[in-house]
């Protein structure tokens, strides 16, 4: 166990000090998300819709496109110099290998989501500082889950062709379930509905987690030939 | 040599099977059309049920077979397992566009519009377009060994995300016709009716057997192919 965390450690660390140098993908991302939440503002028409009404669709649709954009990167830097033997030679450990992407990749998403959330507050105009922490709690939820099943499939196709296309079109299928849920939630949670009617919605976003977290690690070792 | 016997052998007998199959699906047709009672208030529309709910069974029969072989590839590494999974995802993308392809027909003129935002339509889409992905994924990947290891990772995710899709597109408002066959009351169903639907179960599923022994021989065949080239290179 303490080795898993160490590996980990060192991956997520690599990969946190090699985006810190140059932060092309972190800024390139953050900018995305920005343009996202604009272009989905300003694409309504305001005299139908209102902003609050299309909100919660446009946070979940700007975090899942810019944590997509994102993901494609987390293997592509192993690609160069065949960097990924490398990591395999210098850890046997697997399971840490995975654990250490996944983590950095949480770390990028969370921080692209870190600065979305503030424009989004200001472009929409919601009430969100009394739901602050639940709305927290599910972000952590939805984004936990999309991320892993990101993370394995990232490390799938980067080695196939047309790897920035693959990636999108395997992964959206397994956003369905944490980001419909997070939508729902969210639009719950704005609209100050009781905490009962919230949970069914958590318990789902939780099971997706457990399962497409375990199921990853499991399976990550099949996607290098050893 | 014996490689391709039995690929060759696999491939007549798929053939023979889907022979079968179109025979039973002829009849299944005049059977649907002539010998079973329209339905009193959706009309002639509701005889595409006979097409529609089979090849729905069949390609929830294909993805769920697809997810469990490449379990078991996954498990033992076996190529096998891999291309019983390929062939199997293949057909099952053929039987869910039937099911997709009429499902609209049906739907226009009971429910008014081509196609509604229902929990079973929408997560279906998903899980086709899942599967189509499956299949893309196999052709951008040259490797043998890793097009295998790949598409079993992917197969078996797909398997593991049917529930999770399903459960998920539930918290919408559903349209689509609770089940009417497999439910805990029992079957409400006219027995002419019934009996032509599993009629057509019956058929979709030797068409897709057929259809799967003829993809795996061809897949055998192929794959000797390329050997025979490489070696020859």
């Amino acid at each position: 166990m303490r080795d898993v965390l160490r590996v980990a450690w060192a991956i997520a660390a690599k990969d946190v000090r090699i985006e810190m140098r140059t932060r092309t993908a972190l800024l390139s991302s953050v900018v995305f998300a920005i343009l996202v939440l604009a272009i989905l503002y300003v694409a309504r028409d305001p005299t139908a819709v209102s902003a609050l009404e299309i909100a919660p669709a446009a946070l979940w649709v700007t975090f899942s496109f810019a944590g997509l954009i994102n993901l494609n990167r987390a293997f592509a830097i192993e690609r160069e110099n065949d960097a990924m033997s490398g990591i395999l030679m210098t850890f046997p450990n697997i399971t840490g290998i995975f654990l250490g992407k996944l983590a950095a990749n949480l770390i990028f998403v969370g921080t692209i989501q870190l600065v979305a959330f503030p424009l989004f507050v200001l472009f929409y105009d919601v009430p969100v500082l009394t739901n602050l922490p639940l709305l927290a709690v599910v972000t952590v939820l939805a984004t936990i889950g999309m991320v892993s099943v990101g993370t394995l499939l990232s490390s799938i196709v980067v080695q196939t062709r047309f790897a920035e296309l693959m990636l999108p079109v395997l992964l959206l299928p397994f956003m369905v379930p944490p980001v419909v849920g997070a939508v729902q939630l969210t639009s719950r949670i704005l609209a100050n509905r009781p905490l009962s009617e919230l949970m069914g919605g958590f318990k789902l976003l939780a099971a997706f987690d457990l399962v497409f977290v375990v199921m990853p690690i499991l399976i990550f070792s099949a996607t290098f030939d050893r | 040599m014996t490689d391709r016997t039995n690929a060759l052998r696999l491939l007549s007998r798929g053939q023979i099977l889907t022979v079968i199959g179109l025979i039973g699906f002829g009849f299944l047709i005049v059977r649907a059309m002539a010998f079973t009672p329209l339905e009193v208030r959706q009309g002639a529309a509701q005889k595409i049920m006979y097409v529609h709910v089979p090849s729905a069974w069949a390609a929830g029969v294909a993805i769920m077979l697809t997810g469990l072989f490449s379990a078991a590839y996954l498990w033992l590494r076996d190529e096998r397992a891999d291309r019983a999974a390929a062939a199997s995802a293949e057909v099952g993308i053929l039987f869910g566009t039937v099911m997709l392809g009429t499902g609209p027909f049906w739907a226009k003129p009971v429910w008014g519009a081509w196609w509604v935002w229902d929990a079973r339509l929408t997560s279906t889409l998903f899980l086709y377009l899942l599967f189509v992905g499956y299949l893309i994924l196999r052709d951008s990947t040259e490797d043998r060994g890793m097009r295998a290891r790949f598409s079993a990772v992917v197969g078996l995710m797909g398997l593991v995300l049917v529930p999770f899709v399903h459960l998920t597109v539930y918290m919408f408002r559903t349209q689509h016709p609770e089940p009417v066959v497999l439910k805990p009351e029992g079957v409400t169903m006219p027995g002419s009716m019934l009996a032509t639907l599993l009629v057509g179960v019956v058929v979709f599923t030797v068409l897709y057997f057929g259809f799967v022994m003829q993809r795996y021989g061809l897949t055998v065949l192929d794959d000797l192919r390329q050997e025979e080239m490489y070696d020859a290179a």
